[in-house]
């Protein structure tokens, strides 16, 4: 058993990458899987703090990546999980201390013993994005509704097919149901429609969201959040399950519902 | 440090239709000769971008480590390895396992179709048979087809006309020689701006009621008008 490799990019900060990584490595160890997150982002280490593990980090990516330490001895265990692990960051160097080759490297050195690996991109389409793709056998693409991220979005999806990475799969985060349904925010489908690409979870707007992020403790592990069971769902349609997209209830007129009850969800097309 | 006099004589770089051939000196070693290769990429780092290359190493045995090294030093730059050409067997078979092409025979034969004789004379263009995503650009002195969408933020620019069998949103530029009787055609044309010579024209504001529709811009007495398409 070989562990995938999902990295988690955007294009555009801001969009949620950290906060998805995070929230899918405890769905994913939450339902039994191994799982190692790995921070991509060197001189802008967050996951760590999302995470709730900075006060633990002793080794970093880039002291693996210089030969410094083992990259079993960089790999902090999760006090909650016993099978999630996160290999942050440097926050002292910059993205070219790490190539594409040593994250293929890295990757292939610890995938015997996992059954997710999960790369959280830092923004952008330069080096740091290149070294977050290479090891990548799936990547999700995370953006928000609103066009200036969309259209990072449609870069990336470009990049990723330029370098023969599939066109990965869309999570759509921090969508607004009362403001889609007034018109005022893109719909999942208005997002579709130009992105074209298969459409892997749509997760609402949730303030226990920031309130989880700055505790440290991702909002999947609360349970009853609306985002947390988003990402719940998400963890489980990458581990092959059929789960129905849905859109947060709100977003449904009675109309809608009863036109979603005849005719399946409006969202469940792929690309 | 080697000289450049040195380092030319170590490996030859030749340009093919379909990207381009390193030849490796025999004299030198293995590490020698990817260390010229290198040095060169990285001196015309530009050039080389993007790129991919055929590297022949005549009839040095390589083992498929040192293949895959090569490789990911290239990928580093940002080039795709993708055919080694060699005499030994073992090189040979190394190359095909990490799935490199081990001939040029495919690109040749491409290259000697003959043009097929029509009754109907007609001008160069160019095909591409992919979605343009953001970013993604096509320049062609001559017409430009695209089967797929030109999304917001992708550019066309064509000599000729542009023809998009799919949903045109992005910025194109036909005629952009100055021919004023270049058009734009798509299946639903809805450009964030449409130039034509040296003409320029936006999309109105987009009328989400409005089913989409086939249509041909042109310029008509000085000014850039879409019209339905139509069959005559």
């Amino acid at each position: 058993m070989s562990a995938k490799v999902v990295t988690i990019t955007s294009g555009k900060g801001g969009v949620g990458k950290t906060t998805a990584t995070a929230n899918l490595g405890v769905a994913l160890a939450g339902l039994g899987h191994r799982v190692v997150c790995i921070d991509a982002d060197i001189g802008l280490r967050n996951l760590d703090v999302v995470m709730g593990l900075e006060n633990r980090i002793v080794y970093d990516l880039v002291d693996v990546v210089e030969g410094r330490c083992r990259l079993r001895q960089a790999m902090i265990k999760d006090k909650r999980l016993p099978e999630l692990y996160l290999v942050p960051a440097a926050q002292t160097r910059d993205k070219t201390a790490v190539s594409p080759s040593d994250m293929i490297r890295l990757a292939d050195e610890i995938r015997p013993e996992f059954d997710f690996i999960l790369i959280d991109s830092p923004a952008g389409i330069e080096r740091g994005f290149r070294n977050a793709i290479a090891p990548a056998d799936v990547v999700l693409i995370v953006t928000n509704p609103e066009v200036s991220s969309v259209r990072d979005a449609d870069r990336i999806i470009g990049l990723i097919e330029a370098d023969e990475k599939g066109p990965g799969k869309l999570v759509i985060n921090r969508v607004k149901p009362e403001m889609v349904q007034r018109g005022e925010m893109l719909s999942a489908d208005d997002v579709i429609d130009i992105l074209a690409i298969e459409l892997i979870g749509i997760v609402p707007e949730d303030e226990s969201v920031l309130v989880a992020s700055n505790r440290g403790t991702p909002t999947v592990m609360d349970g009853g959040s609306l985002a947390g069971r988003a990402f719940n769902d998400i963890a489980r349609r990458l581990l092959g399950e059929q789960v129905p997209l849905t859109l947060p209830e709100a977003s449904l007129s009675w109309l809608q519902r009863f036109m979603r009850a005849l005719f399946g969800s409006p969202n469940g097309r792929g690309g | 440090m080697a000289g450049t006099t040195d380092l030319s004589n170590r490996i030859a770089i030749k340009g093919l239709k379909d990207g381009l051939v390193v030849s490796l000196g025999a004299e030198s070693t293995w590490a020698e000769v990817t260390e010229a290769l290198m040095a060169r990429i990285d001196a015309q780092a530009a050039f080389f971008q993007g790129g991919r290359v055929a590297v022949s190493v005549g009839d040095r045995l390589v083992r498929s480590a040192k293949l895959a090294a090569l490789r990911s030093a290239l990928s580093e730059r940002g080039i795709t390895l993708w055919a080694v050409i060699g005499t030994n067997p073992d090189t040979v078979e190394a190359a095909r396992l990490l799935g490199l092409e081990t001939s040029l025979q495919q690109i040749d034969e491409y290259r000697e179709l003959e043009p097929i004789d029509t009754e109907v004379i007609g001008s160069e263009g160019v095909l591409v048979r992919q979605t343009l995503r953001s970013g993604g650009t096509v320049r062609h002195g001559g017409h430009v087809v695209v089967i797929g969408d030109v999304n917001p933020g992708a550019e066309i620019v064509a000599g000729g006309d542009v023809v998009v069998w799919g949903r045109l949103r992005g910025t194109v530029h036909a005629g952009a020689y100055g021919d004023e009787r270049a058009v734009v055609c798509a299946l639903e044309l809805a450009p964030m701006q449409l130039r034509i010579a040296g003409h320029i024209a936006v999309s109105p504001p987009n009328d989400n009621r409005r089913r989409p529709a086939p249509e041909v811009a042109s310029v008509r007495n000085g000014q850039i008008v879409a019209n339905p398409w139509k069959t005559r």
